[in-house]
């Protein structure tokens, strides 16, 4: 029987991957910069009333 | 003594949870159970958990991304979605499997053992989820905002079993001065989380198949992540029994990257001829016992019945 190519394996969609990787760090280091680290731990420090039912 | 890929599995779970919930001092503070809020909780947990359990650690990537774009300045979180996406990347729906607390929960609810015979949720279950993502985790925080343009954590409010579970319940136990602002929606979070709980002692991990937007995004990033399930086509006998264990309803043959596979592995370790591997990179079948080109037997019978099939 033949194998037939599967795809996402090839070196094309590693290239993708690694693209999208890529992009998701130059996401994060946009969002670093505008201040968005200090928006999370702000809300994760601070009792948050809607997560546990009361807000 | 060689360890079941079960037991190494449950193994990493535990670990996992153990280091989203590290602060486990903070349940029994002076006054009432406590969060922890040191900088760790600037960094996100990569599988859900609430970040006002008193034990956690981090923060959950959920609540963050709900955090930040029901924020007044901004209505996107790119450091959430980076994080997201790289995690999503690398390795897919591994965290359902391994990393996610309420992951674990679910499947240790599941061994209860009850006398049932194996419910299966109508096929559109497994789409509800894309809906919450888009409605609840997506929209709500941005659209449906206060008079200075503040959105609520919408998924987190009204559905997030695990903010009830370790977040709610110790907190409200052992603060009476939250009790007393209980409410119909602590009402409505316990009634859904019930539910869910006694769902996932039907059904195996109802939650991450019906519910769970952090499940949707990686499973959507599934069908490219780097770590991934590949099947040898020349060694596949086509027995079936991949399909039979997968807890996951996915037939790994058929859909390798399946949306709703969480790499947990079963099926790989099901496999009577090694035609399937899990992890990073593709497939090379090195030591694998290879199948009688004609019959698809490997001559060491692990039961797969295809003999009986093929009335050899």
């Amino acid at each position: 029987m033949e194998t037939k190519p599967r795809c996402g394996t090839g070196t094309g969609w590693t290239l993708v991957r690694l693209g999208l990787l890529g992009v998701a760090a130059l996401l994060m280091v946009v969002g670093i910069s505008r201040g968005e680290v200090a928006i999370v731990l702000k809300k994760a420090v601070n009792l948050c009333l809607e997560c546990i039912g009361l807000g | 003594m060689k360890i079941s890929q079960k037991l190494k599995r449950k193994a990493i779970q535990i670990a996992a949870f153990g280091l989203n919930n590290c602060h486990v001092g903070n349940f029994f503070q002076k006054g009432g159970a406590k969060l922890y809020t040191g900088p760790w909780k600037q960094f996100c947990a990569p599988g859900l958990n609430c970040y006002s359990c008193p034990a956690a650690g981090l923060s959950c990537p959920i609540g963050a991304l709900q955090s930040v774009t029901g924020s007044m300045k901004m209505d996107v979180s790119f450091y959430v979605v980076g994080f997201l996406l790289a995690v999503g990347v690398l390795l897919g729906r591994f965290v359902c499997g391994f990393l996610c607390p309420f992951g674990l929960i679910q499947e240790l609810l599941a061994k209860i053992p009850l006398p049932k015979k194996k419910w299966r949720l109508p096929p559109f279950a497994k789409y509800i989820k894309y809906g919450v993502l888009v409605v609840f985790v997506l929209l709500m925080p941005v659209v449906v905002t206060n008079v200075v343009g503040m959105g609520d954590p919408a998924f987190c409010q009204y559905i997030c079993p695990s903010g009830t579970l370790l977040g709610g319940i110790p907190l409200i136990s052992t603060h009476p001065e939250l009790q007393q602002t209980i409410g119909w929606l602590f009402s409505w979070k316990m009634f859904l989380l019930i539910a869910i709980l006694i769902g996932s002692v039907l059904v195996y991990r109802f939650f991450c198949k019906t519910l769970c937007p952090l499940g949707a995004i990686y499973g959507i990033l599934n069908k490219v992540s780097f770590y991934r399930l590949t099947v040898d086509e020349q060694k596949c006998i086509h027995c079936g029994k991949c399909a039979q264990v997968c807890g996951m309803d996915v037939n790994p043959v058929k859909h390798p990257q399946s949306m709703e596979c969480i790499r947990c592995g079963e099926c790989a370790a099901a496999c009577p001829v090694g035609a399937i591997r899990i992890g990073f990179g593709v497939f090379r079948g090195k030591d694998a016992p290879a199948q009688t080109a004609n019959t698809g037997c490997t001559g060491r019978c692990a039961s797969c019945k295809t003999c009986a099939r093929k009335n050899l």
